[in-house]
């Protein structure tokens, strides 16, 4: 084996690039299962954020507004979601993975003509000095803006969750919303609107796959991704900057597997390929054990249908 | 009221009896694909393939295809549905379909099956594949000369012969022509995932690579060659030309469509029969992609020469001398491989570096 020929500047590097679009769906799931309420549709909107980012930004030739696009299909797909299960009371997990089916299906469609075609590249934010810095310099400042946006969210969800009148309310509504109804606080407007963002999140973790990460559009192309964001939010224990820890962590090993079996590992790579899946595991076990299990809390309405009587 | 009732189910049975009848008229053509129609690779391919024949009988055939397929018990699924509906011929298109087609196959003895890149056979299956290792050799050829870091990245899919054969194939070729090269080898244990391609393109670019060979069905490593620069790639299973411009410096391409119509011709015939077909660039079951001007002139005509000489069976890529991985002799001098040593190929020659997951 060769390790020193990983280069592992690069290899941070490109770890932050391959946990940005889980990065971007799971704080979006995390912001909807903290006001209670359960998408399973992640994998979904991801495709169809993905295929929308692809289209708008070749058509229009901005990656910007690509992003937005994918952003804005994003939240109209889990709006569908939100009908279904905050105003036809309909069983959210079964909704849920029927919006992922649906997205799959739906993207595919969308992205007929797209197959083969190059998107505009997004561009790398290149700070003239931070940028070289030595060490610090290849690994933090040489992404492209959407690394930035997702760290960015990350600590505006976090500050909102915590700091916030609304996101008080929001958790609220997610712990017992009967007591929040009783309040007099709106929970299908306050879950509709948390559904939303997680949507639009969901869609620029998609169309991060097909701008920045591929780039280029394929039929399902997020191969999974989608489901990783859920594990991720349960993973952190629906604590915000637990799920940038998580996909850096995920993405991390992923990209780590892959160069040590370039540099030659002498150990069979069925296991490397299988080692994000078995941390995930200790992670939790070791989470939800002992002293702090308390920490694992879910929002205690999650999944539960509301329905205001009186 | 009874009587009529009567007659009118007598008259549905007539029409639901003449239908059948009708639909055998045309010979109905099933595909089942492991990835999607548009992976630009592979599947694409397979596709274009389905296409020619709709091209040359017309009204004559149906084609129907299922994409996405999953390997393993729910092909067996598709399968089966596909010749309950009806088909009299059916081309189940990746390696993973080899047991599930033979299931299949054994329970409807009337309907013929074509399975690519297996080894296992049936009076009523055959298998047929490429000899994608030729088109390896001139893809060797010109890495070992195109490559400046001497190091070059393989892309592998799923560690089975045909993937192996690429490598060792591709390997001895560049090792020819250039004797400091090294080969750097990646799987990803997927045929078709755009992400995971990509990162193992930019892995081998990280660690060095300055070519990348891919035996995977998507686009992504050439994406990601691009967005590196300096790094050139070759189009896999199909031309992938939109990248000519681009690292694409030529490619190997499954030209599927003229089996496709001789086999549904054979069935329409009532010639078909259970064969073993294994062609390689001198039926042109094998294509090579245009050499672009990225090449240096004598680099593109050594390579094409050797293109020649391997169409006109004069030269075969797996000549002696050549060991194994572990220094034991494999081809003495002047020696060819035969083909049940390269069906089920299952080692490294001697200078690769790694060891083939088990």
């Amino acid at each position: 084996m060769d390790l020193s020929s990983i280069n592992w500047l690069l290899l941070l590097a490109s770890l932050m690039v391959a946990a940005t679009p889980i990065l971007l769906a799971g704080i979006g799931e995390l912001v909807v299962e903290k006001a209670g309420v359960l998408n399973l549709g992640v994998e979904g909107m991801m495709i169809t954020g993905a295929i929308a980012g692809f289209a708008a930004a070749v058509e229009s030739g901005s990656p910007a507004l690509g992003f937005l696009g994918a952003a804005v299909a994003g939240a109209l797909l889990s709006m569908l979601f939100a009908v279904l299960t905050q105003f036809a009371l309909a069983n959210q997990v079964a909704s849920g993975l029927a919006l992922t089916l649906f997205g799959l299906g739906l993207s595919s469609l969308m992205g007929q003509s797209y197959v083969g075609l190059k998107p505009p590249s997004t561009p790398k934010l290149d700070l003239p000095l931070l940028s070289d810095i030595p060490v610090l310099g290849p690994v933090l400042f040489s992404h492209d803006l959407m690394v930035y946006f997702s760290i960015a969210l990350v600590a505006a969800t976090w500050a909102f969750l915590k700091y916030t009148r609304a996101g008080l309310t929001l958790r609220a509504v997610g712990e017992n919303h009967e007591a929040a109804h009783a309040l007099g606080y709106k929970v299908v407007a306050i879950r509709c609107a948390a559904i939303a963002f997680g949507g639009a999140c969901a869609g620029l973790g998609g169309a991060y796959l097909s701008l920045v990460r591929v780039p280029q559009w394929t039929e399902g192309m997020t191969s999974g991704a989608g489901w990783i964001a859920l594990a991720l939010v349960v993973f952190a224990s629906w604590k915000p900057w637990r799920v940038l820890i998580g996909a850096y962590l995920f993405g991390g090993i992923t990209v780590l597997q892959l160069n040590l079996q370039a540099a030659g590992l002498k150990v069979p790579v069925e296991y490397l390929s299988m080692s994000p899946y078995i941390i995930t595991i200790i992670v939790l076990v070791i989470m939800s054990s002992g002293r702090s299990r308390g920490a694992l809390g879910a929002p205690a309405s999650l999944g539960r249908t509301f329905h205001a009587t009186g | 009221m009874k009587k009529r009732t009567l007659l009118k189910g007598a008259v549905a049975a007539l029409a639901l009896a003449a239908t059948p009848a009708l639909a055998q008229d045309k010979t109905k053509v099933g595909f089942v694909y492991v990835g999607p129609v548009g992976d630009g690779g592979w599947t694409y391919e397979h596709d274009q393939g389905r296409k020619a024949v709709e091209a040359e009988f017309g009204d004559a055939v149906e084609t129907v295809y299922v994409e996405n397929v999953p390997e393993g018990p729910d092909a067996e699924r598709v399968i089966t549905q596909m010749a309950l509906d009806g088909a009299d011929l059916i081309f189940t298109t990746s390696f993973g379909y080899m047991d599930p087609t033979i299931n299949v196959a054994a329970k409807f003895p009337d309907v013929k099956f074509e399975h690519a890149t297996g080894y296992k056979t049936a009076p009523n299956v055959s298998v047929y594949s490429a000899r994608f290792y030729e088109g390896r050799a001139v893809q060797g050829t010109i890495a070992g000369h195109m490559t400046e870091s001497n190091v070059i990245g393989y892309i592998g899919s799923v560690p089975i012969p045909e993937v192996v054969r690429g490598i060792n194939s591709a390997y001895i070729h560049a090792k020819k022509v250039n004797p400091d090269v090294q080969f750097k080898i990646v799987w990803v244990y997927e045929w078709f995932n755009p992400a995971k391609e990509a990162d193992a393109a930019k892995v081998l670019i990280e660690q060095g690579a300055d070519v990348i060979l891919q035996h995977t069905d998507s686009t992504a490593p050439l994406a990601a060659a691009a967005e590196a620069g300096n790094v050139i790639g070759f189009g896999q299973a199909s031309d992938m030309a939109e990248y000519k411009d681009g690292p694409r410096v030529s490619s190997i391409i499954d030209n599927w469509a003229p089996y496709y119509i001789a086999r549904t011709k054979a069935v329409m015939d009532g010639t078909w029969e259970s064969t073993n077909t294994w062609d390689g660039i001198g039926p042109g079951m094998v294509g090579i992609g245009e050499i672009t001007d990225k090449v240096p002139a004598e680099v593109k005509a050594e390579a094409e020469a050797l293109q020649a000489s391997i169409a006109s069976g004069e030269y075969h890529p797996f000549t002696g001398p050549i060991k194994k991985q572990d220094g034991s002799d494999w081809l003495a001098e002047g020696e060819t491989a035969d083909d049940g040593t390269l069906a089920g190929m299952n080692f490294y020659v001697e200078g690769l570096e790694g060891e083939i997951p088990q």
